[in-house]
């Protein structure tokens, strides 16, 4: 019988032991550090600004920190941030309630009734419009949006008041065109993208047995939309609106170019408001006083507080829909 | 239970094949071998010795275990968390499960080809069977030459890809790319090769001439080639382990097995198929 | 069937609202496209991209030194943020069963959602509070933290469209894991990881409000890290808010590069994960 040539030249020399046994320790744990350095980033964000903020939030005390209702860096140092809380809040929750329908509508053409070419035209452009920097947003909304909403709703709508409901006319406010209803008009704009492409994930999900087994039932094709298709997917809609508020909270520069920046409560509807990003756009570079400076990033840290509760949930909530596909 | 598996325990199923021939030696033992999927077992409790410069086949119907079986052989069951090896499987008489045994040496010495021709996409044909030898370290363009000419060679490569060896691997064809990643496999030298039905994807000619190739390999290496086609396992092998449910029903010589075989079930998947 | 003809008709109001809904959705990025164009293409001259910025009031002069100086924050930014990104995407992607991976996946997700103004915060207090001064080191490290979780994700989904046998195949080969990783998954999804790595950047490059009270912007031309260096965001901005028409002029046409930039980049990941 023939003797196999098992043992040749090559295989004899051995690979040196960095290659066979410590290259995938070594490898592992170099990628294992670099990884952690996002845990690290995450958790020292939230606390490098409780430390830059804790001079201002130690003297105002947690909570007063929060309710506060002044803001007064000039004179008398005094430090509530409960207006940009606030604005913050009413501008982003607005902004989802008005942004939501317009996401799911898109997600539902491009998923269920938009031929293909077609589909894949809008799925590009609400990719494209989550790209579109803040910036870009924002001059659009100085120069054409603003003056746009103040001749169309907010003189309209003050002239009318003024003649027909006086009672209304301080719930309105100033109606320059640069307040909190622009701001929610551009936000809504700006966080479309976030609820549309995840809502359209989760609709495309659906499986097609689902589907048939609605048509066979003869159903129309709303229908099937609303007994199989939505029920199935809305935790992908609940998870992109979560995203969406994610997003919203956090959007700077396009919100306090058209906001107006004012921090006097109460915030009327077209009158000057501000948020908590914006006061740290605008007045950081500004700041003097080591008061004013740790306030403002007070406000940063409570502004990670928010963000960091709204974007885990988001995130825990995609993965947990995204369980099950891994190695595909 | 015995009765209806003759070779259940590796002194019997030993010594019967021995007095066949003599001249018979052991590569691979497995004792017990049990593969488990969470709570379920894909292979439980398998005996079977692999014999050198032997072709040994694996048959039964899909979903039978037996290549979940080949894939404890050269522990590939280590990548997925789910999967558990239990029992010993011995190369040379040393367990590849012991502690202490590194998988990677274990796999260079029991190479493998895959169902699907996996030719690395990024790589050139030259580029692909040295890979095993080059990505560890060895950098010598005079050893990485003949590597290559020996391994195309034994895979019947080598008259169709010499003058064009640093030409994209995916621009072969599907049997082309097959015996290229059997080269590739015989470029580190293993002592076993394991097939998981190499030819399943292929037309036939290019199975002809992979089948044509097994019996030419044998001299220079162990085979275990797992097919779910019987006459492959008729033409080609010398041994047939006949699996169903997970457990190994029957092994023997080939031609034992698919004339004479022992147990019920083997019987009716050989005649149910041949009939 | 009762009410065939009430069902249908309501089937056909569902779709016309549908398609209002996204004509909406559509809407906003048309007409800050169009107003861009309209507005900056004109103005996207010799000039802008060589010339430094004119004294307020003056006309002309450009915006070569925010040019320069985003190139350079979001080049250095990148270099800093590739290893952490793409070490992340691989242990997500290539090491499954790994104990930190949950942790891994959900906070690196978070910060991406995070704002991008509190990772400019992060930067002021590590670097701009320690050395005193604004540089254009701090910004890159604001954009850094912006990059690092962007790169993670699209490393790991890129790693993931690798065929499983490719992996298989190289460690029956008797390869260690950390080879396979390195010199057979990597370079078979290079083009992705690429495209991830400039999906990441020219997100970056957008933000403005990091580096407000970090680069702090700089009307003179450097190179200099450790000095404020400009950028386009923060130039665009400056002059959009200020009151001279030729800079608002000169705004609209950096918001067409910003925009240029978006799209070329966006345009090339299409085209790269195309057919997927």
């Amino acid at each position: 019988m023939q003797q196999a040539p098992v043992q040749s030249s090559i295989i004899k020399q051995q690979p040196s032991a960095i290659y066979r046994v410590l290259g995938d320790r070594i490898f592992l744990s170099v990628v294992l550090l670099l990884a952690l350095s996002i845990v690290a980033l995450t958790l020292g964000l939230g606390y490098y600004l409780y430390l830059g903020g804790s001079q201002t939030i130690n003297k105002e005390g947690f909570f007063g920190f929060l309710t506060g209702t002044t803001w007064d860096p000039a004179l008398k140092l005094e430090f509530g941030i409960w207006p940009f809380v606030l604005g913050t809040l009413i501008t982003s929750l607005a902004a989802l309630v008005v942004s939501v329908p317009v996401a799911l509508a898109a997600a539902i053409f491009t998923a269920e009734y938009a031929p293909r070419w077609l589909a894949g035209f809008i799925n590009y452009l609400v990719d494209l419009m989550a790209a579109v920097p803040s910036v870009v947003y924002g001059i659009w909304g100085i120069f054409v949006l603003a003056p746009f909403l103040r001749e169309i709703i907010y003189l309209p709508a003050f002239l009318w008041a003024a003649e027909n409901a006086p009672g209304l006319s301080p719930f309105l406010g100033n109606p320059a065109g640069y307040g909190m209803f622009t701001g929610i008009v551009i936000l809504s704009s700006m966080i479309i993208p976030f609820t549309a492409a995840l809502s359209r994930d989760a609709i495309a999900l659906v499986p097609a047995a689902q589907r048939e087994g609605a048509y066979a039932l003869g159903a129309t094709r709303w229908e099937v939309m609303q007994t199989v298709i939505l029920p199935y997917a809305r935790g992908g809609v609940f998870a992109g609106a979560m995203l969406a508020l994610g997003r919203a909270l956090g959007e700077t520069m396009a919100v306090a170019m058209v906001i107006g920046n004012g921090n006097i409560l109460p915030y009327t509807l077209f009158g000057p408001a501000s948020t908590m990003p914006a006061v740290i756009a605008l007045e950081m570079k500004e700041a003097v006083e080591d008061l004013h400076y740790s306030a403002i990033i007070g406000v940063g840290f409570y502004l990670f507080l928010i963000a960091f509760i709204v974007n885990a949930a988001a995130s825990y909530l995609l993965n947990k829909l995204k369980v099950g596909d891994q190695r595909a | 239970m015995s009765e209806f598996r003759p070779m259940a325990s590796p002194e019997t199923g030993h010594t019967e094949i021995m007095t066949l021939d003599p001249s018979l030696k052991t590569r691979i033992e497995t004792r017990h071998v049990t593969v488990m999927y969470g709570q379920k077992a894909g292979v439980k409790d398998v005996d079977m010795p692999i014999y050198a410069n032997k072709v040994t086949a694996l048959i039964g119907p899909s979903g039978c275990g037996k290549t979940t079986f080949l894939r404890a052989l050269n522990r590939m069951h280590d990548l997925t968390p789910s999967a558990r090896v239990t029992g010993e499987v011995l190369l040379d008489g040393i367990n590849v499960y012991a502690a202490g045994v590194d998988p990677v040496e274990v796999r260079r010495k029991i190479g493998m080809v895959f169902q699907k021709p996996n030719p690395f996409p990024t790589l050139s044909i030259y580029g692909n069977v040295v890979a095993g030898l080059r990505l560890v370290g060895i950098r010598k363009k005079s050893l990485l030459d003949d590597a290559v000419e020996r391994a195309l060679s034994q895979a019947v490569l080598w008259n169709e890809v010499k003058d064009r060896l640093n030409a994209p691997s995916m621009s072969l064809s599907g049997g082309q790319q097959q015996r290229l990643c059997i080269a590739r496999a015989l470029a580190v030298e293993p002592e076993v090769l394991l097939m998981d039905e190499p030819t399943s994807a292929l037309d036939p000619i290019s199975t002809q001439s992979i089948e044509d190739l097994l019996t030419e390999l044998k001299n220079h290496v162990t085979i275990t080639i797992v097919t779910h086609n019987m006459q492959q396992a008729g033409r080609v092998s010398d041994f047939t382990g006949y699996f169903l449910n997970g457990d190994m029903v029957e092994f023997g010589p080939t031609n034992l097995l698919f004339t004479t075989p022992k147990d019920k079930r083997t019987e009716a998947y050989i005649t149910g198929r041949f009939g | 069937m009762r009410n065939l003809q009430a069902r249908y008709t309501r089937d056909r109001l569902i779709l016309i609202v549908v398609i209002a809904g996204t004509i909406l959705a559509a809407l906003p990025l048309t007409l800050v496209l169009g107003y861009a164009l309209v507005n900056g293409f004109s103005s996207l001259n010799w000039d802008f991209f060589t010339k430094g910025p004119k004294p307020p009031g003056e006309l002309g002069g450009g915006m070569a030194p925010a040019i320069v100086g985003t190139l350079i924050i979001t080049g250095v930014g990148l270099l800093m943020a590739t290893p952490f990104g793409i070490a992340a995407g691989i242990l997500l992607a290539e090491y499954p069963d790994n104990k930190l991976n949950p942790t891994l996946r959900l906070l690196s997700d978070t910060l991406n959602g995070m704002p991008a103004i509190l990772k400019g915060l992060l930067a002021y207090v590590l670097v701009v509070k320690v050395q005193g001064s604004f540089s254009g080191f701090s910004g890159s490290l604001a954009m850094a933290f912006i990059m690092i979780p962007i790169i993670a994700k699209t490393t790991e989904s890129v790693l993931k469209l690798v065929p499983w046998n490719i992996r298989e195949a190289g460690l029956a080969l008797g390869l260690p894991r950390w080879r396979v990783i390195l010199s057979l998954v990597l370079p078979a999804a290079r083009a992705g990881v690429v495209t991830g790595l400039l999906l990441a950047t020219a997100r970056a490059a957008g933000e403005a409000a990091p580096l407000i009270f970090t680069a702090f912007g700089n009307s003179l031309l450097t190179y200099n890290l450790s000095q404020p260096m400009d950028a386009l965001p923060l130039r665009l901005y400056a002059y959009a808010i200020s009151p001279y028409e030729d800079w608002h002029r000169q705004a609209w046409a950096a918001a067409v590069v910003l925009l240029g930039l978006v799209v070329l980049t966006s345009l090339l990941a299409r085209w790269v994960t195309r057919g997927r």
